[in-house]
């Protein structure tokens, strides 16, 4: 059965026919071209398909459109524009926070949308105190942005990157000294090959 | 031996070149290229593993409003060549293995196709399958193409004669690519012939596969990727959801047809990792000098087309032992058609024998790096071939350093941190070089910026990036002069983004192109100036062993109440030759080891034999990694160039960086517990 509904899509008035069984990513991406949004399992299970609804995030292919009408859409592509990013896109871009890109967007939203989480003091399943503000800890990134997969495996970037945009200087700072150790040569020419000996006996070390 | 390019671009971190649109998720998938009017296709998929179609009933799914057509092998359009069966959709009744596509429908909606998909009646003769992967099955075969068989001097005497053995089973599962963007086709036919919108490692590759399947020249078939939402091997060659909308273009009145797998689909017909069982054997004398390696691996494969996971090979050139057997069987099952992931034979084929050096260290009571030290080979040991570069050992030294290797405790299960239990482990990684043929063509604009073209595929290896790198250093311009073209049959032809192969065949391809340029038109041409050339051979890979190596090391936590195995560090360091952007590298190294990560905690397809089908199949039951699985994880690499690795000095990261961590995680988790497992996943009853 076909409906007429409308949704705010990125601040645009976007008027469209939806089958009853269409999900709000199918509306965005077959029947709008609003392609920011990516399909990657349709089953809620992945996040690539992320956006903003009505300010808060959601997995868009467990969202039937039908019942959205006049929502508030919020995609990847509405966060930033082409003259500016959204600091957390270019956070993401700065700490090579993705490979090929498909599940980024779905990343990107899911990230704006756990820093308002955070923001308000929304705990997690990691969160020590359910009432104290939340302090964005690596721990807490990656609880929170566990239902966002990546398989090309940036999350080591990905979380780099969410500590980027919650505090720039800090992620600045460390990002140099990791830089710097990663170049600074541990070894001299003179060291390799090494001689391993190694104790059985039980003590610390060798 | 090539000269090698100086660099200015290469190198630098530059950042990724399609990362803006990316990031605000404008960069055109398969999926999303604008097409006019598009239909969509939903397959029919079989529900037996073996036997034959008596008869099917389309009138249901024919009734549904806006049901365009309903094919099946009873109406499809036939296929010119049916040679490779895993291609050759809908042309017979027979059924290979559950899951075979056997129909699909095309309607004007994606949920009417999928109603009616599911309104298709089939009836079946099915036949006594067999599904069940085992050691002791009756008909175990040798591969018809691969390596054969290694014997060299006599393992079962030394054996016998040797201070100290090892002889053990190793298993790896079965483990499905699930790149994030599932295998996605756009096809249309127009007077010109076949056009594919086609998530792809290799456009050329599609091409040269498919035209020969619908009867046309190659270049009748344009193949357009320009990105690719991962592959990990599952899309460096097209499979048959490629055939089934093709073919389905052919009924659709001139109309485009879309197909995207589901995720589920994707677990039968888009390729896997097979299951493999190695039965390893080390001897070694008292100083840990080993006196056999011997690995014999059995592996399964599609009775309908053989693909043979060469897991052999580490075995055969890691390291130095005056006996050495290497063998590999199949066991040909009715089941679905496995393929590539990331580094196919060198990822499970180095899980069985490095935790078995683990298990001789011990056994010989060394540490098993210096094991490693001992038993280095001056030249390759199967081909007796010099190395271009072989540095396991200092990648072993820099990484223990960096580490904190000496914190070790060599007896397991020491050391404890509340209710866990703390380990580190280590194994060598490898990989081997490889560079296929490729051109490139250069042109100059009046604007002053260079064109570069290759048909090449960035399938989230920064391929974009790294080759305007590449190009600005051969030119001798800035990176900003150069506008890169790739992705596309129209441009020249490039080699499949596979085997870690793909910047130093196209990087080679692009430099030849323009070292021809420079010569012909020197740095002042004309506005349309243009050279379009192929990469030299070079007889390098014929004259040494080429390969990269690395060393992985991992700390890992076991639960003493629970048995969860978690990896709170773990760090690669890598001999790859020249690194052309350390940014992209770095990533695609971490997310190696990432992928490596799930292969040891957490990824198996599990396969039902009385059904012939994997029956977890979907991200809730087959779990990758997920970000909170995923802490410190690192990588470095040797300052190095290959000088007899073409003209970049580059033997390719792609595929290293998974290779040997599943070993790593192992083997800190005995040291951790004293629980040698192994067989893979590591989950959590098996430290109970």
């Amino acid at each position: 059965m076909d409906q007429n509904i409308t949704l705010y899509v990125d601040g645009n008035r976007r008027p469209v026919t939806v089958d009853t069984r269409t999900t709000l990513l199918d509306a965005l991406r077959d029947r709008l071209d609003v392609t920011s949004p990516k399909k990657g399992c349709d089953h809620g299970q992945c996040g690539a398909c992320t956006v903003l609804l009505n300010g808060r995030r959601v997995t868009s292919c467990l969202v039937l459109a039908v019942a959205y009408d006049g929502a508030d859409v919020t995609t990847a592509a509405g966060l930033g524009s082409d003259d500016e990013l959204h600091p957390v896109q270019q956070a993401f871009l700065d700490r090579d926070g993705f490979q090929c890109g498909y599940c980024t967007p779905g990343q990107i939203c899911s990230a704006v949308g756990m820093m308002e989480e955070a923001e308000r003091g929304s705990p997690s399943h990691v969160s020590a105190n359910l009432n104290d503000p939340v302090e964005l800890t690596d721990e807490e990134i990656r609880e929170r942005m566990s239902g966002n997969l990546c398989r090309c495996g940036a999350y080591v970037n990905i979380v780099a990157a969410i500590r980027q945009a919650a505090d720039p200087e800090a992620e600045q700072i460390r990002q140099a000294r990791a830089e710097r150790q990663r170049n600074e040569p541990v070894l001299r020419e003179d060291d390799a090959p090494t001689s391993y000996q190694v104790s059985v006996s039980g003590e610390e070390g060798r | 031996m090539s000269e090698i390019l100086e660099s200015t671009e290469i190198g630098r971190p530059m950042v990724r070149q399609d990362g803006p649109a990316k990031v605000r998720g404008l960069a055109p998938y398969a999926y999303e290229q604008p097409v006019q009017d598009p239909l969509h296709l939903h397959p029919v998929q079989s529900t037996i593993a073996l036997g034959c179609i008596v008869s099917i009933d389309t009138s249901a799914a024919e009734a549904l409003p806006g049901v365009v057509a309903v094919l099946t092998h009873e109406n499809a359009p036939r296929l010119a060549n049916t040679d490779d069966a895993e291609l050759a959709v809908l042309q017979g009744h027979e059924v290979g293995f559950r899951g075979q596509f056997i129909g699909a429908v095309l309607a004007e909606s994606p949920e009417v196709a999928r109603q009616a998909a599911a309104a298709v009646v089939v009836d079946y003769e099915a036949e006594e399958h067999d599904a069940d992967f085992r050691a002791d099955h009756p008909q175990l075969t040798e591969p018809n193409a691969a390596t054969a068989d290694t014997f060299d001097g006599d393992v079962d005497t030394a054996l016998r004669a040797a201070a100290h053995t090892v002889e053990a089973t190793y298993t790896t599962p079965a483990e499905h690519n699930n790149p994030m963007e599932p295998h996605t086709t756009i096809a249309l036919w127009d007077e010109r012939g076949l056009t594919l919108y086609d998530s792809t490692q290799g456009p050329h590759p599609v091409r040269q596969t498919i035209a020969p399947v619908f009867g046309l020249q190659p270049d009748q078939v344009h193949v357009i990727a320009p990105h690719i939402g991962g592959g990990f091997g599952s899309k460096g060659l097209p499979h048959a959801n490629v055939v089934l909308t093709a073919l389905a273009a052919q009924r659709s009145g001139g109309r485009p047809v879309k197909l995207a797998l589901t995720r589920q689909q994707m677990f039968t017909v888009a390729g896997y990792r097979t299951p493999t069982i190695q039965q390893v054997r080390l001897g070694a004398d008292d100083d840990g000098r080993l006196s056999a390696v011997a690995m014999d691996a059995v592996e399964q494969t599609s009775k309908i087309k053989e693909f043979t996971e060469e897991s052999g090979q580490p075995a055969r050139m890691m390291y130095a032992t005056p006996n050495r057997q290497v063998t590999q069987r199949l066991a040909r099952l009715d089941i679905p058609v496995p393929s590539w992931m990331r580094a196919p034979g060198k990822c499970p084929g180095m899980f069985g024998p490095e935790v078995a050096m683990d298990e001789i260290a011990e056994a010989c009571a060394l540490d098993p790096i210096e094991l490693r030290v001992r038993n280095e080979p001056e030249s390759d040991p199967e081909t007796g071939k010099p190395y271009s570069s072989r540095r396991l050992l200092d990648c072993l030294a820099e990484g223990a350093k960096r580490f904190g290797w000496d914190r070790r405790n060599a007896r397991p299960g020491q050391r404890v941190q509340g209710r866990w239990r703390v380990g580190l482990g280590v194994a060598a990684s490898t990989y081997p070089f490889l560079r296929q043929f490729s051109e490139a063509k250069v042109s100059y604009s009046a604007d002053g910026t260079y064109a570069v073209h290759i048909g090449a595929a960035d399938l989230g290896t920064g391929a974009w990036t790294a080759l305007t790198q590449i190009a600005a250093d051969a030119l001798g311009v800035s990176a900003h002069r150069i506008r890169l073209e790739i992705g596309d049959t129209a441009l020249p032809v490039a080699s499949v983004a596979g085997g870690s192969s793909g910047t130093a065949s196209w990087g080679a391809a692009i430099i030849a192109a323009a070292d021809e340029f420079l010569a012909k038109f020197g740095v002042e041409p004309d506005p349309g100036a243009e050279v379009q050339t192929a990469a030299p051979r070079d007889s390098a890979q014929k004259e040494y062993a080429m390969h990269s190596f690395g060393a992985q090391f991992a700390e890992v936590c076991v639960n003493v109440d629970t048995g969860e195995v978690r990896v709170p560090r773990m760090l690669g360091v890598f001999s790859a030759g020249r690194i052309i952007n350390a940014g992209t590298a770095r990533s695609q190294f971490i997310g190696g080891m990432s992928m490596g990560i799930g292969m040891a905690l957490h990824e198996q397809s599990v396969m039902d034999a009385r059904f012939g089908s994997f029956v977890n199949h979907d991200f809730a039951e087959y779990h990758v990694p997920a970000n909170a699985d995923i802490a410190d994880v690192d990588a470095v690499w040797l300052d190095e160039v290959d000088p007899l690795a073409g003209p970049l000095g580059a033997r390719g990261i792609g595929e290293i960086g998974i290779v040997g961590a599943a070993a790593a995680v192992a083997n800190a988790t005995y040291n951790a517990t004293g629980i040698r497992v192994r067989d893979l996943p590591l989950t959590p009853d098996k430290f109970l």
